[in-house]
């Protein structure tokens, strides 16, 4: 099994995750990520070598419709709902930042 | 309170016997009386709801079919969408989203003569087993309001026993249907994975999730399941066939059905919830059918498994709630920080835990040992299922190890709240069908709830054990 989790590997995942973390959240992160992935050692009494992965439960797979051209959603009505939105499109902050 | 079935409803709307809007000023009066105690909504929608139920009845007077729901006030659960109505999902980051088209069941009910009373509360995204986790504070159970509702759409569980509706849709990732209904006396169903389109449900496991109904009675299940189910070509996971016939099979009795009995059952149920069991597996020996005892090995490792793949493909599905396209934002000098910020803000601890633990078992190094391994247990789970049906047509567990607990009993340890779900996860690990059914009472004199379970698209089946388990009582 990988190394027990601690906080720097935390704040990767947080990085990873897209989500900026407090320090108390990162110490509390730790502990109870750390808690969830102890009790997922349960399953080391299966013997799983053999078994195939189940990503999904249905026969199907790459399921397409015919190819027909229908209405999509109405522009205006999704702009309405974006927090920032310019010339018919979504706006969004700089993507190039000065902190990197 | 006045409580009707969705039967008896749709019948003496058409007949013009009743009128929907009387059947929703009763709901509205109930809501009036109670909702601020029991919270169950995070929206009513009385003016939309009181206009709809007139069209039901001008249809009626003119002689137009008014559809199989006829005047039939229905609760959505707060993650389905609805066009042009918030849709929040009981998190801050979809705050001020209206959605821009309907939910495919949302559609299909509308068509049958439903009436919308409103959208309820649940679990941040529906990550919950109490319906505590919600940005806008839980909802009580009505039967008993220091207590939950169970989770995650308790909301909807609670609208009905309050009678706030007819019935009420939920979703069910891993027991967020079948948990609330036992705890709060109500049929609920979860559907076999495919049978009822996702389309405008929002995506927690993607694999997991299902919608499903909410009622009183069995046959009311049956019927809104008919409605709902059947191919969407707008979900690509929709099973390509029409919806089954399920209402006929609600009093076809159980002569000759094999019912499995789990010998190796998970530990950790109330005594009181065991002997309801067992007084169900007596009621449906009496009523004809062979109680035959079958193994499930793997079933306690299925919530392992469940920790690791749903938290896995919600960190996937969230990722979408950027600050960009819907909700809220917290605006940052750049990109980047606009998402750090926004996603810090917006989401709850449990969300947070569920996309960090997911995001964790997916990333590079970590794969192969967690999600990987997941599925395989998941895999494990599916062969142990098929192998008890070949000897019996469903099986009977418990819903829930209790009956509802008392509001904060289980917050402050996740791992407590997460063990709610040990029977109800592995139908969903398999995509297999399963419902609640309410069998009496246990501790405290609360509802206690039989769960039948059935192989995929073995709903025919189920509802014939469930009919039977009810008529019983």
């Amino acid at each position: 099994m990988p190394e027990q989790i601690s906080p720097e590997v935390v704040r990767k995942v947080a990085r990873l995750a897209r989500l900026s973390l407090t320090d108390d959240d990162v110490a509390r992160m730790t502990s109870q990520l750390g808690g969830m992935l102890e009790h997922f050692r349960d399953v080391d009494a299966l013997k799983l070598d053999d078994v195939a992965p189940m990503s999904q439960p249905l026969p199907l797979s790459n399921v397409l419709r015919d190819d027909v051209v229908a209405p999509g959603l109405d522009r205006a009505e999704v702009l309405a709902s974006a927090p920032a939105a310019q010339d018919d499109r979504f706006r969004v902050p700089p993507i190039i930042g000065f902190e990197e | 309170m006045t409580k009707r079935s969705v039967i008896d409803v749709a019948g003496a709307v058409a007949r013009g016997e009743l009128s929907a809007a009387a059947v929703l000023e009763d709901n509205l009066k109930a809501i009036t009386a109670r909702e601020s105690e029991v919270h169950a909504f995070n929206l009513v929608m009385a003016d939309a709801a009181r206009e709809r139920a007139a069209q039901i009845d001008a249809d009626v007077k003119q002689g137009r079919n008014p559809g199989r729901l006829a005047g039939v006030t229905i609760a959505l659960k707060d993650n389905m969408c609805t066009r042009g109505v918030d849709t929040t999902c009981s998190s801050k980051i979809l705050a001020g989203w209206k959605p821009p088209y309907d939910a495919t069941v949302v559609r299909r009910l509308h068509d049958e003569g439903a009436v919308f009373v409103g959208k309820t509360n649940l679990d941040e995204f529906a990550m919950g087993s109490s319906t505590e986790n919600s940005a806008f504070g839980p909802t009580r159970n009505p039967l008993d309001t220091s207590r939950v509702p169970g989770g995650s759409s308790g909301g909807s569980a609670a609208a009905v026993a309050a009678g706030f509706a007819t019935a009420s849709l939920g979703s069910d990732t891993g027991g967020s249907i079948r948990q609330p209904a036992a705890l709060c006396g109500l049929v609920g169903v979860k559907p076999t994975y495919g049978l009822v389109s996702r389309l405008g449900l929002v995506a927690f496991a993607s694999s997991l999730d299902q919608i499903g109904p909410f009622t009183t009675s069995v046959a009311d299940a049956a019927l809104l399941l008919e409605v709902i189910a059947g191919h969407d070509p707008l979900d690509s996971t929709s099973l390509p066939q029409p919806a089954p016939q399920l209402t006929a099979e609600v009093s076809r009795g159980v002569q000759g059905m094999r019912i499995g009995r789990v010998v190796d059952m998970p530990e950790g149920c109330e005594p009181e919830v065991l002997a309801q069991l067992d007084a169900a597996f007596a009621a449906l020996q009496k009523a004809g059918a062979t109680i035959v005892d079958v193994k499930l090995p793997s079933l306690g490792y299925g919530l392992t498994a469940y920790y690791l793949i749903a938290p896995a493909e919600a960190s996937s599905n969230l990722a979408r709630y950027d600050g960009v396209r819907y909700g809220m934002r917290i605006d940052a000098a750049d990109l980047n920080a606009m998402y750090d910020a926004t996603r810090a803000a917006g989401f709850g601890d449990e969300v947070k835990r569920r996309i960090m633990l997911g995001t964790y078992a997916l990333s590079a190094g970590y794969y192969d040992a967690y999600y990987g391994k997941a599925l395989k247990v998941r895999r494990l789970i599916a062969d142990d299922f098929a192998a008890a049906y070949a000897s019996c047509d469903a099986i009977l567990t418990p819903t829930s190890p209790t009956v509802a607990f008392k509001i904060g009993d289980k917050t402050s340890d996740p791992l407590t709240m997460y063990l709610c779900d040990v029977f109800t996860i592995p139908t969903n690990l398999a995509g297999h069908a399963a419902m609640s059914v309410p069998y009496g009472t246990g501790a405290h004199g609360l509802p206690v709830g039989v769960q039948v379970l059935a192989p995929a698209l073995g709903e025919a089946a189920m509802f014939r054990v469930a009919g039977a388990l009810e008529a019983s009582l």
